[in-house]
């Protein structure tokens, strides 16, 4: 595996997993707890490794439901990740102290996708602003959720205190919701789609603050979102999500110029390119996602790839790791490519077949977990 | 701030200390911000016609309730003796107010008690049953609801478990059983009410505290740091109490009609005198077949008129919490 840690990775993400229990009602899992069978599992982030490092935009994407707002959130640990681990300043936080914990609660902000259901209907701006102050006993609140407001050019701010969320627009209370994370001065903050539910024209807006953001004051941020020329604009580094998965990572350019996972050069190629000269057939992303429950063996993206190499892609889990004929960071977790290393990982599976045992490290084996 | 060694720069770099005004402004704003909010309440609730006429309702009955020392020419529960030999006489005296020549405005009971001073000392029992059974109810309710709808999981299960027992359970053959075995007064009343009803309340709020939960505020109070305890009494209670207030109306409502019939079975407080007492000793004489209506029609119209208020009172508020009018 190929974790390049850097010096300046503020969070380091390690093998994360996040399984959520369908959940099939009580009188169900009686039943299930008395015949033994196991209960079902989403599994909705299934093993993501990368870093966060200071001051950088780190864009995720993928399809719907491949897992991008269960891994922004099991950053900023709404969720108890059930596997794999998070470190924050190099402190892990399985085994973080109430203390450590507070601190990190307080360096580790989201903003959501709707602002119309993100701020509380019953508090004022002023209120909705001041409250994580109040939570971390920071004084001088007043100062603060004035400053915070003008940084997200609510202004003048005073004027904004006793508004209700209902009184402002879409754009504003994506402001608004903006001011709060920022209210705390966050080390990183988790963007869930911040616009794709605001007017396009107040997009610009919205987004020109959030660079803003990481530009004058180095904050770093993962953006969550489906809009790759979005990504583009905003992100320094993307990581791509397939079911549950990271299947590709690198550099923003690298990866929208030159893509290697199947999936990836799909996605791309569904989205507008806006430089006509970059002539690029375009190809619809066929077939249906996975099941994110019985989780297909090998390869997840393999019904719908293109590009399929047989057996290798039905039964070996290709692992996320550099591969030998592209520079730079880039990760690609794909049977087409040869690793960095040299090995074939179609031709290792072939050899491996006739000695009957493949040994190439956890990601390789069939997985069937 | 925590990172001290990173070397970017604030936003708050040059926020400058605690001015001093600070606290004042908070209360000055927070009261005014409450001052805002239940004007708005109020003039939503009382644009209604109907919502009026039951408010000034409910007020006439509370004052007097309030003033019934005064108000009622007799006490309740005093037999009306002529003054000489003091035989009973006053018994079946019609009422003054549709020409009797008795002297009392309601007549008198079949035992010489004064109607009228019944009537408006039967306030203060329907006032009392209602408003402590309905603030409980909807307190008991209301905390149950948002502690289940919000720890979800075991704790939950074992909450509606609970609830769905109580379901099973029919309101007023319950009470009377609970009154009957706890001993007839009007305190095991309003227990045995209470006990009952706030099974409704519990369900309607922990639902709402479900979907509360989920929603994007609460997580971002969440990732910003929130106690269990701050999110259930900032984000949810807030949210769910038009929901109680509404519950804890009809639950006024509710708890005299409970009353009433517990008495009127003759389970009722002895030592009290509430509508529903004297519905019970009307019947116990036979007042209807008598011919004696002065007995039984004031109390029924009392009984009438304030469940009524309660139910508009309790559909106005419906409106409100309404968030589409919002
Ligand atoms: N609380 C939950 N309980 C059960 N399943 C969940 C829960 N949250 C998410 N899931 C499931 O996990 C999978 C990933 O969901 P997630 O919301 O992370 O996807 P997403 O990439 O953000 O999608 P979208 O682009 O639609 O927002 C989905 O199949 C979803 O149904
Ligand atoms: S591993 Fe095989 S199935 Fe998967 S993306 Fe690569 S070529 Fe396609
Ligand atoms: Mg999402």
């Amino acid at each position: 595996m190929s974790h390049t840690t850097h010096d300046d990775a503020l969070l380091q993400v390690r093998n994360l997993e996040k399984h959520f229990k369908v959940d099939a009602g009580w009188i169900a899992s009686i039943l299930q707890s008395v015949s033994g069978d196991d209960p079902d599992y989403v599994h909705a982030v299934d093993g993501v490794s990368f870093d966060l490092r200071r001051g950088e935009t780190l864009g995720l994407a993928g399809e719907s439901g491949c897992g991008k707002t269960t891994t922004g959130m099991s950053l900023v640990k709404l969720h108890e990740p059930t596997g794999g681990d998070i470190h924050y300043n190099g402190q892990s936080l399985n085994d973080a102290t109430d203390a450590e914990l507070k601190e990190f609660r307080q360096n580790a902000q989201m903003i959501f996708q709707d602002p119309f259901e993100s701020l509380n209907p019953r508090m004022t701006v002023y209120d909705t602003v001041a409250e994580p102050l109040r939570i971390h006993n920071i004084t001088n609140e007043t100062a603060r959720v004035q400053r915070a407001l003008e940084f997200a050019e609510l202004l003048p701010a005073e004027q904004y205190f006793d508004q209700y969320p209902h009184e402002l627009s879409g754009g504003q209370r994506q402001r608004v919701a903006i001011a709060r994370a920022l209210v705390l001065d966050p080390d990183f903050i988790v963007a869930d789609e911040p616009v794709s539910m605001l007017d396009v024209s107040l997009r610009a807006g919205v987004l020109s603050l959030l660079e803003r953001m990481t530009d004058e004051f180095g904050l770093s941020v993962v953006y969550i979102s489906h809009d790759l020329s979005l990504l583009r604009h905003m992100c320094d580094r993307l990581a791509i999500m397939y079911m549950g998965k990271i299947v590709e990572k690198g550099p923003t350019d690298q990866i929208i110029e030159n893509p290697q996972h199947p999936y990836t050069q799909a996605l791309i190629n569904a989205v507008p390119v806006p430089e006509p000269n970059v002539g690029r057939e375009r190809v619809e992303l066929a077939g249906e996602v996975g099941d994110v429950i019985d989780i297909p063996s090998g390869c997840r993206f393999k019904s719908r790839c293109p590009d399929y190499i047989g057996d290798v892609c039905d039964q070996v889990v290709p692992p996320l790791e550099e591969k030998a004929h592209v520079e730079g960071e880039q990760a690609v977790a794909c049977h087409l490519y040869e690793s960095v290393d040299g090995t074939d990982p179609a031709e290792a599976f072939r050899q491996g077949q006739s000695v009957s045992a493949s040994g190439d490290g956890p990601e390789s084996t069939p997985a069937d977990d | 701030m925590a990172q001290e060694e990173s070397t970017r720069s604030s936003v708050f770099a040059d926020v400058e200390e605690v001015s001093s005004s600070d606290e004042i402004n908070k209360w000055a704003r927070t009261a005014r911000l409450w001052r805002e909010t239940l004007k708005e309440h109020w003039s939503l609730l009382t644009d209604e016609l109907s919502v009026r006429l039951s408010m000034l309702m409910v007020a006439f009955f509370v004052l007097v309730a309030i003033f019934a020392p005064f108000l009622a020419p007799n006490p309740p529960l005093e037999r009306q003796y002529q003054t000489e030999d003091q035989i009973l006489i006053e018994k079946w005296a019609e009422p003054s107010i549709v020409g009797g020549d008795s002297g009392y405005l309601l007549g008198t009971t079949a035992e010489g008690f004064d109607i009228f001073s019944q009537l408006i000392f039967g306030t203060r029992a329907a006032l009392l049953v209602g408003i402590i059974a309905a603030v409980f109810t909807a307190g008991i309710g209301t905390m149950v609801g948002l502690v289940a709808g919000y720890y979800g999981g075991t704790v939950d299960d074992a909450l509606m478990r609970l609830v769905d027992f109580l379901y099973g359970m029919p309101l007023l053959p319950t009470v009377i059983i609970l009154v009957a075995l706890l001993g007839p007064s009007l305190w095991n009343i309003i227990l045995a009410v209470i006990i009952l009803q706030w099974r409704a309340t519990a369900r309607v709020i922990r639902s709402q505290a479900l979907s509360l939960r989920e929603r994007p505020f609460v997580k971002a109070a969440q990732v910003a740091g929130a106690s269990d305890w701050h999110i259930i009494s900032r984000h949810l209670a807030p949210n769910v109490l038009p929901m109680s207030f509404l519950y804890g109306s009809f639950a006024i409502a509710w708890a005299i009609l409970t009353e009433a019939g517990v008495s009127f079975i003759g389970l009722g407080d002895p030592n009290t005198v509430s509508w529903g007492t004297m519905l019970q000793a009307s019947r116990a004489y036979s007042a209807l077949s008598f011919g004696a209506w002065w007995w039984f029609v004031p109390p029924g119209i009392c009984i009438g008129l304030l469940v009524i208020s309660g139910f508009l009172i309790g559909r106005g508020y419906e409106e409100i919490t309404n968030p589409k009018l919002q």
